[in-house]
């Protein structure tokens, strides 16, 4: 019994409350995100953004959870029930079970899994059925519609995220997430990390990362001009919400892998006095929301793409650019590595 | 061992459930979302044989990819229900066919196994336990079977381009965005400059 307790039971207890302090944590860094995102917009626009709920509009994302909460939930008469409530569901769980093998510091991980990136891809590339199901199940055309643009959209731009990763794994070595932020520690401090060697699949893992959260200006998918409001048409309280929220957090977990993979994760711009005393998941979070600020500038400055502008820069620039750097950095290294090393 | 059971009994029941439910169900739409399921969970009993690599690869490929495409042919389809219902028996003698083939070739499979349990082994390679499961899958697949991995390489190759020579039709008339010719207009080729007198007009 003693030794069931300790092989099984107490991991098990450890384990949930690890994941529910990961839970708990980033939920309210993504209510701040929110609030950040509006600020960031509202401050390019010369406005003031959300200032009413709490001192400087602190408090807006709880204010509208409640909101979201409270209120009533419809369902369209003409609508596939079950999968008109299953699909919310699915975006919201599947962008938070991502979080899973996300390593915020050294060893601080709930699953240092061996296939920590593919676990991470894997899963972001689900998140297009929380999407298609929405804009089924629905029974309206405008959500279907959106449905359609988003899937083909977000197939696309998976497809050079893919290759994206694959040159970093070429040159860390290891599809562990904390192994690649390992090999980020070099000898230049900041400029061995991956962003410099790798400059441009960076800019590549960028833009596609917009696209494949549906962020501005690759919105299309409820580019309310012409869609109304995409795959939420139907959508109200608590559904909304969730939709919303998964969306959020796919980003957030963009933004952590836009860290990982190109921002050297946990680790210090330099192994120098200052910079090392700071604890590494201090320097996590900055980095995290440096890309969220370029997420959040982006979509405050740069206009909606059209839609066949969309799936030209997909196919015809960013595939051909990864495929070449794929086989530039494996030939690099294959003859060069001792250089880079 | 107990937690390993029992989430092969999870997996592998919701598993042969959902499978069943592909079949069974009413609607073509929720036959893939079932079908989705199905793959999810044999990615699960990838994960507890700890071929973690193939269990990923299945959800990328199947369901991240093959599986949206799938749904997306399915809802565009204008499916008749009653009519998709009335063919049953009609199909029903080649579909058992097919099935009892299948049936023969998986009891062959495990009889064998069950029989002579070394068997596999001399036509396989050996399975190493101290390297990383996607190395040890990488290790065999570029040296050892390098040439049908190549070879399966060039038969999707030829699939892709036959799906596109099946599709690509060149229309006379229709007018084609150039962008490197957008880009490249300049201010006297795009706009012309009148000086127009009040009251003439051009």
């Amino acid at each position: 019994m003693v030794e069931f307790w300790w092989s099984y039971i107490w991991p098990l207890i450890v384990m949930v409350a690890q994941s529910l302090l990961l839970l708990v944590l980033l939920l309210i860094t993504i209510a701040y995100i929110l609030l950040a995102d509006r600020k960031i917009w509202a401050a390019v626009q010369m406005r003031r953004g959300p200032n009413v709920v709490g001192p400087w509009g602190l408090l807006q994302s709880f204010a509208d959870l409640l909101k979201f909460v409270l209120k009533e939930p419809t369902i369209p008469a003409g609508a596939n029930k079950g999968v008109f409530l299953l699909a919310p569901l699915v975006t919201c769980t599947l962008a938070l079970a991502a979080w899973a093998v996300i390593p915020v510091n050294a060893g601080w991980v709930i699953a240092d899994i061996n296939v920590g990136i593919l676990y991470v891809f894997a899963i972001s590339s689900l998140g297009v059925y929380g999407i298609i199901m929405a804009g089924w199940a629905s029974n309206s055309k405008y959500p279907f519609l959106a449905a359609l643009r988003s899937a083909a959209q977000m197939v696309s731009y998976e497809v050079s995220i893919g290759f994206v990763i694959i040159t970093v794994l070429l040159c860390a070595g290891s599809l562990k997430l904390s192994a690649i932020v390992a090999a980020q520690n070099g000898a230049y401090g900041m400029f061995s990390w991956y962003w410099l060697p790798l400059l441009p699949m960076f800019v590549v893992f960028f833009v596609s990362a917009l696209a494949e959260t549906n962020r501005p200006p690759f919105d299309l998918v409820e580019a309310e001009s012409e869609l109304v409001a995409g795959f939420m048409v139907e959508y109200g309280s608590t559904p909304y919400m969730l939709f919303m929220l998964g969306e959020y957090v796919a980003i957030g977990t963009m933004c952590a892998m836009g860290t990982i993979l190109f921002l050297g994760g946990w680790l210090p711009p330099f192994q120098v006095a200052p910079f090392t005393w700071v604890p590494g998941v201090i320097w996590f979070v900055l980095k995290a929301f440096f890309m969220f600020f370029l997420f959040a500038m982006a979509k405050a400055i740069v206009p909606r793409y059209r839609y066949d502008q969309l799936m030209r820069l997909g196919w015809k620039v960013f595939l051909p650019i990864s495929l070449a750097m794929v086989v530039i950095v494996a030939a690099v290294l294959q003859f060069g590595g001792a250089v880079l090393k | 061992m107990i937690l390993s059971a029992l989430f092969f009994y999870l997996f592998a029941s919701i598993c042969v459930a959902s499978a069943f439910m592909v079949i069974a169900a009413k609607n073509p739409v929720h036959s893939v979302l079932f079908l989705i399921l199905a793959f999810v969970n044999a990615a699960g009993l990838f994960v507890l044989l700890g071929a973690e690599f193939l269990a990923m690869i299945l959800v990328v490929v199947y369901v991240g990819a093959v599986a949206v495409l799938f749904l997306f042919v399915v809802m565009m389809l204008d499916v008749d229900f009653a009519e998709l219902r009335q063919g049953f028996l009609q199909y029903l003698p080649v579909g058992g066919l097919v099935g009892v083939i299948f049936l023969a070739e998986l009891l062959l499979v495990v009889g064998s196994w069950a029989i002579g349990p070394g068997i596999p082994t001399t036509i396989t390679a050996k399975i190493p336990t101290d390297i990383p499961n996607t190395q040890a899958l990488g290790l065999v697949l570029y040296t050892r079977y390098v040439y049908y991995f190549e070879a399966a390489g060039v038969v999707l190759l030829v699939a892709m381009i036959g799906a596109i020579v099946l599709t690509l039709r060149h229309k006379p008339n229709v007018k084609r965005q150039n962008t490197s010719d957008q880009v490249a207009r300049t201010k006297e080729t795009a706009i012309e400059i009148r000086h127009v007198q009040p009251g003439q007009g051009l």
